[in-house]
């Protein structure tokens, strides 16, 4: 099998990998907010039920809830069966909102209430005290943890095999069991440095322009 | 009736009793000091004053109009404009990091004045009060001394100069009461005189203030009228000449010679 055709089957795989990844960013971001939202609220029963299941959600793994939302809904007889990749993208959904949300709601909490005492004594109303005052103030706060977690988010992309979605890695996996090949597996490396290579750049890029002031 | 009158506050904290029933009033164009000692609950006053805090009991009445009652049930939105009629400058200045000098003095009144209109606004009336609120600004931060600032972030500022930017964004709004809250006390000894200077130009122009301050020898001269609170109490009422030259109640006596030697 020639480097080409190699490539051009890791490639395939690697779309797999990056639909799953951008999308599961597009959809954890803002579910983690709401998530957040719920976990602060004043009203005790809404804060548990948020708290009970970002709980549930971070104390179990990842692949335990990839294979219960692809397999699930069918055997509880639901009537609805999701398409696989479909599964897969929601299980990442839902797991990196949970785990967003607990970056946000440190950065939150990390903020003076002096912020939002000056805030009040202004005049401002609750809303704009969270988005004009308060929330640059959070983004900037948590860029390098959420890093963290983004760059964990590539290379989690490849538990999407355990329900027979081709990723990167499942691509490989085929080739070398296919074909007796060893080379495939760290050509598939270099993929994946590459990747968490170009997502550290663009962190750091975006610290660097928060960081014109301090505190 | 007296422009600000406050009557019977009472505020706990739990189980601790803050305030145990306090009444002040002044007149327009004076200057209140609240002198005491940490704990006597002068600060938590000045906190209910600004609405920070909710007294349990009592009255706040402004200019003849009753801004506050504790039996009386008030939405956000009304505390908020209550909130208006008084200004407060904070101990740790508390100003907005992620915004220039200029921005921290604007974005109240723009939020006020733009994104809080009632009536719809079109974009050339919009730039116009924007350029309203920037040069009311420009000269503002003139007269705290920061021409030259207008443009630097916050953390680029000494002590003295971000509570001078925080007097300003206080004086944006133009609030009948400005409160100040220890403005001196976060800052190092050789920056606390401009910052009273300015307080100082303040009164000179007839601005109605209250401050809760340590700075004795500030609260004696600039000062009209001064409060000694103890234990949640207004222990002591009068001119600085009586309240520190001749003090009638013993805790007020012990208070000052405390002070005192602390300056010697």
């Amino acid at each position: 099998m020639s480097f080409l055709e190699v490539t051009a089957q890791l490639a395939n795989g690697f779309l797999t990998t990056l639909l799953i990844f951008g999308v599961t960013l597009v959809g954890a971001i803002p579910l983690g907010l709401l998530i957040t939202l719920g976990s602060m609220s004043k009203i005790p029963p809404v804060k548990w039920i948020f708290k009970v299941f970002v709980w549930i959600i971070r104390g179990t793994p990842l692949m335990l809830q990839i294979i219960l939302v692809f397999y699930g809904p069918g055997l509880m007889g639901l009537g609805v069966k999701f398409d696989r990749l479909l599964a897969v993208i929601l299980a990442f959904i839902i797991n990196y909102a949970c785990y967003f949300s607990e970056i946000y709601r440190g950065g939150i909490e990390s903020i003076p209430k002096g912020q939002y005492e000056a805030g009040q004594v202004l005049g401002m109303t609750k809303s704009q005290i969270f988005f004009k005052v308060v929330l640059f103030q959070v983004i900037k706060r948590i860029v390098p943890p959420m890093g963290n977690e983004i760059i964990t988010l590539v290379k989690d992309t490849s538990l999407a095999r355990v329900i027979a979605v081709v990723e990167l890695v499942k691509a490989a996996e085929t080739i070398v069991s296919l074909k007796s090949l060893i080379w495939p597996l760290f050509y598939v490396g270099a993929f994946y440095l590459l990747f968490t290579g170009i997502v550290t750049i663009l962190l750091n890029f975006a610290e660097k322009k928060l960081n014109y002031y301090q505190g | 009736m007296a422009f600000l009158d406050v009557k019977g506050i009472f505020k706990r904290f739990g189980k601790t009793e803050v305030l145990k029933g306090i009444d002040l009033s002044m007149e327009k164009g004076e200057v209140l000091a609240i002198i005491g000692s940490s704990g006597s609950g002068k600060t938590t006053l000045l906190r209910c004053m600004n609405f920070l805090e909710t007294p349990d009991a009592g009255t706040i009445t402004l200019d003849g109009e009753e801004l506050y009652d504790a039996s009386a049930k008030y939405t956000d939105n009304e505390i908020r404009e209550k909130r208006l009629h008084f200004g407060l400058v904070f101990q740790s200045f508390n100003l907005f990091p992620q915004y220039t000098v200029l921005k921290n003095v604007c974005l109240a009144p723009e939020l006020m004045r733009i994104n809080q209109s009632k009536t719809k606004l079109s974009r050339p009336e919009k730039a116009k009060i924007k350029r309203d609120i920037e040069d009311n600004a420009r000269s503002i931060l003139a007269s705290v001394g920061l021409s030259d600032k207008l443009m630097n972030y916050p953390c680029e500022l000494s002590g003295g100069q971000q509570q001078r930017v925080a007097i300003a964004r206080a004086l944006a709004m133009n609030p009948a009461i400005l409160c100040f809250d220890e403005p001196t006390s976060a800052l190092d000894p050789e920056l606390t005189g401009e910052v009273l200077r300015v307080i100082k130009e303040l009164k000179d122009a007839g601005r109605t203030m209250i401050l809760v301050t340590h700075e004795m020898g500030f609260a004696r001269s600039a000062a009209d009228k001064v409060i000694f609170m103890a234990d949640g109490i207004i222990e002591e009422y009068g001119t600085p000449e009586e309240v520190f030259g001749n003090p009638s109640s013993d805790k007020t006596k012990t208070f000052l010679e405390k002070s005192l030697e602390n300056i010697n």
